[in-house]
């Protein structure tokens, strides 16, 4: 069975004062219908900007290599006009701030009313019924109120379950939420990502759900991809991930969870050193200046995304941790 | 809305007041006075005609005297054009003022705003380049020097329109003097159009504008326009007074019969009442542009409350 989304050997640069700086390098990955897939990473390790590449809607500056298919077809090198037919539809994201990422000059109802009018066909006034029936879905209080507002006048949490809306009125087979809950406070971060779960129950969608935050990701994801300087380093079901980490820098990330239960005053442990910055090169395994478990190996030689025990279960370590 | 109109008129009075009231003292400040010719007067005439117009009283009386007949909407007698008052010369020559300005201005909104998204869109390249090339050249080459080109061109070499005069409806014979008062704000508008459009394309709502799958055009003009015109409003009044200074000279260039020569002819000759009506209209119109500015804000930003 061909899976829904396949990226391979996906590959992003920014070109800056005449230079090119990699911020994604031959990243693979797939994701089957109906999966929900964790992309984890810290910033600037690459996880936002292959899924803009796969949007469409990376910078001006940035060039993007590789293959993209979406349903078999090649999206990548596609035209705008082209990748519209899917983009906003079918395939559809969600943005980090709900903040900025609704036109403030628009009413609500016009904004989610015109991807309908825009991709089925509708005309405005059904559109603006469709739109008010996803309203009370995505269960936003007094929707026909909401429709006649502007951005501003709604609570971030509400945006963003505007945002989340507007991803779902053409029953996207595909959804990438881009950190939909780094803006939000805890409580409605909290009331989001249970939301997102209900819909994706509903609508059984495919979801991609990035973020730095592990526990965001824990309670969603079917399988977790941790990236690390543009390349994902370990993959594997959210449980075997946190039942057993092999690549010591998800290790690490794992033991930054601050836990209820861990005694008082004790320092919460943090990761050494810092990432390296987009477009710095290292022959060897790009986490081997931070890494306690580094060799002579990991500093010459790069470790390759290679199956270890299972089949969904990859790392990219010449010394994963055993077991 | 109509509260809100009414409240911001009533607060233009003072303003004008104030306006009228700076502008007098100043001009009765310059030396000279209407009078003064090459060749002296007779005392006796001059005290005549000094007496004639008022201007033997006191400095506070003549101001009180202005600002009586002014609330009765009278801007008193011309001191140059005998036989004329100011109200008459005024009203001969607006119009035809208001006309070239207009459609001036009309054409550098119409032209300059998608010339600057024209350029946004092609961003770094050669259609961008050569816009703003040419808006720079706008900019900079007055238009005492763009009118006398143009009629040069395309009234003497070209035999296509007038190169100057004025006949009452004659659209051919505004062309030339519109183009040359269009011309510098257009520039301007065009490149604060395309520096706010790009500003505008990177932000955060136009990314998911495009991650909706939006064609392009409806981007532009759905999602990107409004935000992009904000600074553009906030032109158009600094707009309305380049347009009135530049029609000073364009219309003494090409011969319209415009009030525009009477800013400095007026001031020239110490037509202290002509001078004061020109202001008064001046400012009036700069104050009702600064209005209809805060009103488009509003329309362009929905977080814009008029509140007053």
């Amino acid at each position: 069975m061909t899976p829904l989304l396949s990226i391979e050997e996906v590959s992003v640069s920014f070109s800056q004062h005449k230079r090119s700086i990699a911020a994604v390098r031959q990243v693979s990955l797939a994701v089957a219908a109906r999966e929900c897939v964790g992309i984890v990473g810290e910033s600037g390790s690459g996880k936002t900007q292959v899924f803009m590449a796969v949007m469409g809607l990376l910078a001006a500056n940035a060039r993007a290599d590789g293959s993209v298919r979406f349903e078999g077809h090649d999206i990548l090198a596609t035209a705008p006009e082209h990748l519209n037919r899917v983009r906003g539809s079918k395939l559809t994201m969600i943005f980090q701030d709900p903040m900025t990422s609704l036109t403030p000059h628009l009413k609500i109802g016009t904004q989610l009313a015109e991807v309908l009018v825009c991709h089925a066909g509708k005309s405005w006034s059904e559109a603006r019924i469709a739109a008010r029936r996803m309203l009370e879905r995505v269960r936003v209080p007094e929707p026909i109120r909401r429709l006649n507002q502007y951005p501003h006048e709604l609570s971030g949490g509400l945006r963003q379950r505007v945002m989340i809306g507007m991803s779902l009125l053409c029953d996207p087979m595909l959804v990438i939420a881009d950190e939909p809950t780094t803006a939000l406070d805890v409580t409605v971060q909290a009331q989001i990502i249970e939301l997102l779960r209900a819909m994706r129950e509903e609508v059984g969608t495919a979801l991609v759900l990035i973020s730095h935050d592990l526990a965001v990701v824990a309670g969603l994801a079917d399988r977790i991809l941790v990236m690390y300087a543009g390349r994902i380093v370990e993959s594997a079901t959210a449980v075997e991930l946190f039942r057993h980490a092999q690549h010591p820098y998800t290790a690490e990330l794992l033991k930054c969870i601050p836990s209820l239960s861990s005694p008082r005053l004790e320092r919460l442990p943090t990761l050494a050193g810092q990432p390296p910055q987009p477009g710095d090169s290292l022959p060897g395994c790009m986490f081997a200046p931070r890494c306690s478990r580094a060799a002579e190996r990991c500093r010459v030689e790069r470790p390759l995304l290679a199956p270890t025990v299972g089949i969904a279960r990859h790392v990219a370590c010449h010394y994963p941790l055993p077991p | 809305m109509l509260r809100y109109f009414l409240t911001r008129l009533a607060g233009a009075v003072p303003t004008l007041f104030v306006i009228v009231t700076i502008a007098f003292f100043l001009i009765r400040a310059a030396p000279g006075g209407p009078f003064d010719q090459e060749q002296t007067l007779p005392p006796e005439i001059m005290a005549n005609l000094q007496s004639a117009y008022g201007l033997d009283l006191p400095i506070w009386n003549q101001y009180g005297r202005y600002l009586g007949a002014l609330v009765h909407g009278d801007f008193g007698p011309s001191f140059k054009y005998k036989d004329f008052s100011v109200t008459e010369l005024i009203g001969q020559g607006f119009p035809v003022t208001l006309e070239l300005g207009s459609i001036a201005m009309a054409l550098a909104l119409i032209l300059g705003i998608p010339i600057g998204t024209f350029a946004a869109l092609n961003h770094n390249r050669v259609a961008d380049y050569a816009t703003m090339s040419l808006a720079v050249v706008g900019i900079a080459i007055p238009s005492f020097v763009v009118l006398p080109f143009l009629g040069l061109a395309f009234g003497i070499y070209l035999r296509w329109l007038p190169v100057a005069g004025w006949e009452p409806g004659s659209i051919r014979h505004l062309v030339l003097p519109v183009v040359a008062l269009a011309l510098p704000p257009l520039s301007v508008i065009a490149r604060l159009t395309r520096a706010n459009m790009l500003e505008v394309l990177r932000s955060h709502f136009i990314r998911t504008a495009f991650a909706k799958g939006l064609p392009l055009h409806t981007v532009i003009l759905r999602h990107a326009l409004r935000p992009t015109l904000l600074p553009v409003a906030s032109y158009l009044a600094p707009a309305v007074a380049s347009i009135m200074t530049g029609s000073l000279v364009v219309e003494s260039i090409a011969g319209l019969p415009g009030i525009g020569r009477y800013m400095v002819q007026g001031a020239l000759n110490r037509d202290y009442t002509l001078v004061l009506g020109m202001v008064i209209i001046y400012s009036t119109l700069l104050i009702l542009m600064g209005l209809v500015v805060d009103l488009l804000y509003a329309w362009l930003d929905p977080r814009v409350r008029l509140v007053r």
